[in-house]
């Protein structure tokens, strides 16, 4: 673990919270069964940091530095792991399991969201034995339907809020956006911090927004997206990392789509790095979901190979690690249809929707 | 825990690459017995299996070489630099061509992952017959003079641990100046310098520039103290290199020496943590520690042990050690019996002087020569394996408590060829890198190596550079 | 022997120059130096091995900080040193004539040419690492640099008939670089060189970065040659067999090794002799795209 900024009460309280606090995770459909941990309030352990803009200031920027080529490097590298036969069915199976199927447009009707839906608990409608997704996400007004179209299949409802993607609204209108979002039934909240407050400097105004945010969740899962392609640099996506992981957040994510630059290798790497050395300081385990951009089969094993090689095998498991994609189902499908008969299908053998 | 993502294997296929049951040495052109018939077996060293007979070259099978070369030298040295060039340029293009074949080869041989092979030895061969190839025209802008001229014969010594790269190191520059060689890769890795004598076949380079002589030491010996070689490269042992600096003692033949090292990896306390650790990995497991510029001492700030320490270890228990041809694997074989029993003496020294031992749960496989990733901590530059070069995966971790402290620690050796700083702290890296008596300084990165990038020692790690503009001069009358 | 006036001269003791000091010799011996007819001129200190040790600990002590030193600063000090000579010109010349037998006008055009040298050599310090270092393009994100650094402790075998001219020649570049010097004398003509050290001592050369030692050169030379902590020699006054002997004992260190060459001393030297004692240290360091927005996926 790197070397955190911390006072040594922060890791103990933090542990003997946890200790406490009883695994409220629905674990029925886990298949990892190592020590998982649900959120303890994260308050208490790191009300040090948090107790001045300045505080927080000075534990951002007291994290280890990040040296963009090593970086780079250590992603590209990863990516070059061949994953064959048993291990890329195990990867795409557990890939499609993975994904957050998504649709996110001004065009977006209900048909449109029930036939996503119908996709995600169904993805081959010739091979019934494939893994449903992890869920659909959607805007806040698509969630009703959403949640009738996959309802009594396990598929999550996500719900991107919070004035999504750009998040230039007033606080009450984002706290709004969510409940609206969770009394329409919403599992999960993907939220977008104020990259406009981190860029200024104005930390404490993003962990505070996030805060209110996961209060506002109650039960749903929280997802806090930091836009990774605005925050530019790789120190700032750590720091983002941390305040995400202190303010609360269930997963922290990297981006909304809707920019230039979204997912990639490098970005991911790095969140992974924060959640495993969060975990190691605090006991408590955060999710990551890379999201835009990622497309292809080949794409999404890489990311698998990270998260293996990086924060390990207890984030292999969609309580933990998702893809936020839409057009990398279907290659994920052609693959698998691949393994099993061996000749490559085609876009005419999965469905559009 | 158990890992439900177990990569299959995934074996680069053996069948690119056509290893004939014998080889013999490469003399004006020609495949030839020795003259004393001799032979040797070569063998993989991650399987023990024997891959090839190889004639062994004694003093005659020199003498014939080194006259070929001779004879070679005139027209050679003569043509148009453009014209040496273009020859230079068809090795390249040839070697990016064969590179699959040839990393595959590389790996059977000399036991690394391919995974190496094909992203770090085969590229960088060609980029240096390329770098080269462009000088041979240009020679006058070197900064030698107008027309420096070549030297003549060179003989050649090169060394195990990057066969086929520490050939391009030699080859490449020697024959851009216009000199004809004469080289003897080492015997546990003569394959790939056979196959490049094909490939000079392939690019018409006319007979006698380039001889190749597979064989021992005593060949290299007769090599080194030849009356009619002009130059003398060797890359290996700082023993062996100060025995021909003696040998050539009193003689006009010029000399240059790349050997062993020591290696210090300087941690600060505000370092980029993760991609340092990553450096310290590739610092010292990068070819299973048989680098001469591995980082084999981390030197880390005390304040900050623990953590590193702790995050080295989970790293080391991700590395993958097995079979070398597996495109996952990230730890390969150890080239010999010899150089294995050699690692684990010094192993068993650091143990027996009270350094602590560690090493990632390690399946090693039942035959060939493998050694587990290993570290020592609670080590002192009073350790045994903090002084020996133990060209093998094993690092020794040592603190410091101030900058002065780590500088005077590093420089505290016989040698002087690399050493890496790890600090986000620009002014510290350019404090340090310039107190470090070392001739390839890595700041925040560690093993890099260009063409263009000069590279060798201080002190009893050698003289001379070999790659850049630097290059030339070993090879060149100036 | 007295002035033409009648006037008694005073007689000048010869010493050893090591760390800034004029020590005479540990052994306490002396040997005559005759002028090139064999009339005696003065009695030079002997030197033993324990001098040369000492020689080395102090030129080991001046190269942190010489080498250290700015380029600009180096050049400044040689500068001085060209200045210092040219005041004590008529003693030079006087000291030339006498060892290596020349006409007064002839080790005039020696000394002007010696002094004409320091002043060549003050003038690189600050350019040879643009002549031979520079920036290399390597295929990656990496800002990459090669620069010269010295060597360290430099043995110079002093050239045995140019007294002084030659001795310059060997000794300015070696310094001019950063590296510290031990220099052996002329065996049979050591006379310019002692009292080229009294000039060093008053020119802002920090002491210990040139020592110099009188006495038999093969006695010196081979405890030098074989010395640990000396890391090149000069062999420019060594003959043959002696050469080849302390290049033998100078492969145990691997002492970087200059082999003599026969050298017209007063032709342009051209960087021949500058770059034997420089390392080339190349530095690598990242660089890369400004951030995350770099690499898009």
């Amino acid at each position: 673990m790197p070397p955190v900024p911390k006072s040594d009460k922060l890791a103990k309280a933090a542990r003997a919270q946890k200790a406490l606090k009883a695994d409220k995770a629905d674990k029925a459909d886990k298949k990892v069964k190592s020590v998982k941990t649900e959120q303890a309030p994260a308050e208490a352990p790191f009300a040090d940091v948090t107790a001045s803009d300045a505080t927080l200031r000075r534990f951002l920027h007291g994290l280890p530095g990040v040296d963009t080529v090593g970086l780079e490097a250590r992603a590209a590298a990863l990516g070059t792991r061949s994953i064959k036969t048993t291990a890329k069915a195990y990867a795409i199976d557990l890939a499609i399991s993975m994904i957050d199927l998504t649709t996110l447009e001004g065009a977006d009707t209900a048909g449109k969201v029930r036939a996503l839906g119908a996709k995600a608990v169904h993805p081959d409608p010739t091979d019934r034995g494939t893994p449903t997704t992890a869920a659909v996400c959607v805007y806040p007004d698509m969630v009703a339907t959403a949640k009738a179209a996959v309802a009594g299949s396990g598929v999550k409802v996500a719900s991107v809020a919070t004035a999504f993607p750009a998040g230039r609204a007033a606080l009450g209108v984002k706290l709004a956006d969510t409940k609206d979002a969770v009394a329409a039934g919403a599992d999960e909240i993907d939220m977008v911090i104020d990259r406009g407050a981190f860029l200024s400097g104005n930390y404490m105004k993003v962990y505070e927004e996030i805060r209110a945010v996961k209060e506002a969740c109650g039960d749903a899962r929280l997802k806090v997206i930091f836009e990774t392609g605005e925050l530019s640099t790789y120190d700032n996506i750590r720091r983002a990392s941390w305040i995400g992981m202190i303010a609360g957040a269930d997963f922290i994510k990297t981006s909304t789509g809707k920019v230039g630059v979204n997912a990639t290798p490098a970005n991911t790497l790095l969140m992974l790095e924060a959640v495993r050395d969060f975990r190691a300081q605090t006991g408590v385990q955060v999710g990551v979901k890379p999201a835009g951009g990622i497309r292809s089969t080949k794409d999404a094993i890489k990311f698998l190979v990270l998260v293996n090689e990086t924060a390990g095998p207890d984030w292999l498991d969609n309580h933990w690690f998702r893809f936020g994609a839409s057009s990398l189902l279907n290659d994920l499908l052609m693959q698998r249809q691949k393994l099993a008969t061996g000749r490559y299908s085609g876009p005419d053998y999965v469905t559009v929707d | 825990m158990t890992n439900l993502f177990e990569y299959a294997p995934a074996p680069e296929s053996r069948s690119v690459v056509d290893i004939a049951p014998s080889y013999g040495l490469f003399i004006d052109g020609e495949f030839t017995e020795a003259a004393d018939g001799k032979v040797f077996k070569t063998v993989s060293p991650s399987t023990e299996e024997v891959l090839s007979e190889v004639a062994r070259a004694g003093a005659e099978d020199v003498d014939r070489a080194v006259k070929a070369a001779r004879k070679a030298f005139d027209k050679w040295s003569a043509l148009p630099g453009a014209e040496r060039g273009k020859y230079l340029f068809r090795i390249a293009r040839i070697i990016q061509e064969r590179s699959r074949e040839l990393a595959v080869l590389e790996t059977l041989d000399n036991g690394k992952p391919i995974k190496e092979t094909r992203d770090a030895d085969l590229p960088l061969v060609a980029a240096h017959f390329f770098y080269y190839a462009g000088w041979a025209d240009k020679l006058d802008h070197a900064g030698y003079g107008p027309n420096p001229r070549p030297l003549g014969v060179a003989g050649q010594v090169i060394p195990w641990n990057f066969p086929l790269l520490m050939l391009a190191w030699k080859i490449a520059p020697a024959l851009a100046t216009g000199n004809t060689v004469v080289l003897k890769p080492a015997e546990t890795t003569p394959l790939s310098a056979l196959f490049f004598a094909d490939i000079c076949r392939q690019a018409g380079l006319p007979k006698g520039v380039v001889n190749i002589l597979p064989g021992y030491g005593d060949a290299g010996a007769a090599l080194t103290a030849h009356a009619d070689v002009n130059k003398v490269a060797f890359t290996g042992s700082t023993a062996v290199g100060k025995e021909i600096a003696r040998t050539l003692a009193g003689t006009d033949k010029k000399l240059t020496l790349e050997l062993g090292g020591k290696g210090a990896n300087i941690v600060f306390d505000d370092a980029p943590i993760d991609q340092a650790v990553e450096g310290i990995v590739g610092g010292i497991f990068f070819n299973q520690g048989q680098v001469c510029c591995a980082g084999s001492r981390l030197l880390v700030q005390e304040s900050i042990q623990d953590e590193l320490l702790d995050s080295l270890k989970r790293r080391l228990s991700t590395l993958r050690l097995g079979d070398p041809l597996d495109k996952n694997t990230d730890i390969g074989a150890i080239n010999s019996a010899e150089q294995l029993s050699r690692i684990t003496a010094l192993v068993e020294t650091g143990e027996a002087e009270g350094a602590e031992r560690w090493s990632p749960e390690c399946e090693l496989p039942s035959t060939g020569y493998w050694f587990a990733p290993t570290l020592f901590t609670g080590v002192t530059q009073a350790h045994t394996v903090a002084r020996d070069e133990i060209f093998g995966p094993v690092l020794s971790v040592l603190t410091f408590r101030t900058p002065d402290e780590a500088v005077a620690k590093a420089n505290n050796t016989p040698y002087g060829l690399s050493a890496g700083i790890w600090t986000e702290k620009g002014s510290r890296i350019l404090a340090v890198a310039n107190k470090l008596r070392a001739g390839v300084i890595w700041s925040n990165t560690f093993n890099k190596f260009d063409p263009t990038s000069p590279f060798g020692g201080y002190k009893e790690s050698g003289f001379g550079r070999e790659g850049g503009r630097h290059g030339l001069e070993a090879y060149l009358d100036v | 022997m007295s002035d033409s006036n009648g006037r008694l001269s005073v007689f000048k003791t010869y010493k050893l120059y090591v760390g800034g000091k004029f020590p005479r010799s540990e052994s306490g011996r002396v040997y005559e130096v005759n002028d090139a007819k064999g009339n005696w001129l003065a009695n030079a200190p002997l030197s033993s091995r324990k001098d040369a040790r000492d020689a080395v600990v102090a030129a080991r002590k001046a190269f942190g900080g010489w080498a250290g030193a700015t380029a600009y600063l180096r050049g400044q000090i040689l500068y001085r040193v060209a200045e210092m000579l040219e005041g004590r010109r008529e003693q030079f010349v006087r000291e030339v004539a006498e060892a290596e037998g020349l006409s007064k006008a002839k080790a005039g055009a020696v000394v002007d040419a010696a002094i004409d040298r320091w002043v060549w050599y003050a003038g690189w310090t600050d350019k040879i690492a643009q002549i031979v270092g520079g920036g290399n393009p390597v295929a990656g994100p990496f800002f990459n640099l090669s620069s010269p650094e010295p060597t360290g402790v430099v043995t110079v075998v002093a050239p045995q008939d140019s007294s002084f001219l030659g001795l310059v020649s060997v000794l300015a570049p070696v310094i001019a670089t950063g590296n510290t010097a031990v220099v052996i004398a002329s065996e049979d003509r050591p006379l310019p060189a002692l009292s080229l050290a009294e000039v060093l001592a008053t020119s802002d050369v920090p002491g210990g970065v040139v020592n110099i030692l009188s006495g038999k050169t093969a006695e010196i030379a081979t405890p030098l040659a074989a010395h640990q902590d000396v890391n090149a020699i000069d062999l420019a006054g060594a003959d043959a067999q002696l050469a080849k002997e302390l290049e033998i004992a100078a492969a145990d260190n691997l002492k970087r090794v200059l082999r003599p060459q026969p050298v017209d001393w007063s032709a342009d030297p051209g960087t021949s002799r500058l770059t034997p004692f420089l390392e080339t240290k190349t530095v690598w360091h990242p660089t890369g795209s400004l951030g995350s927005g770099g690499s898009s996926y």
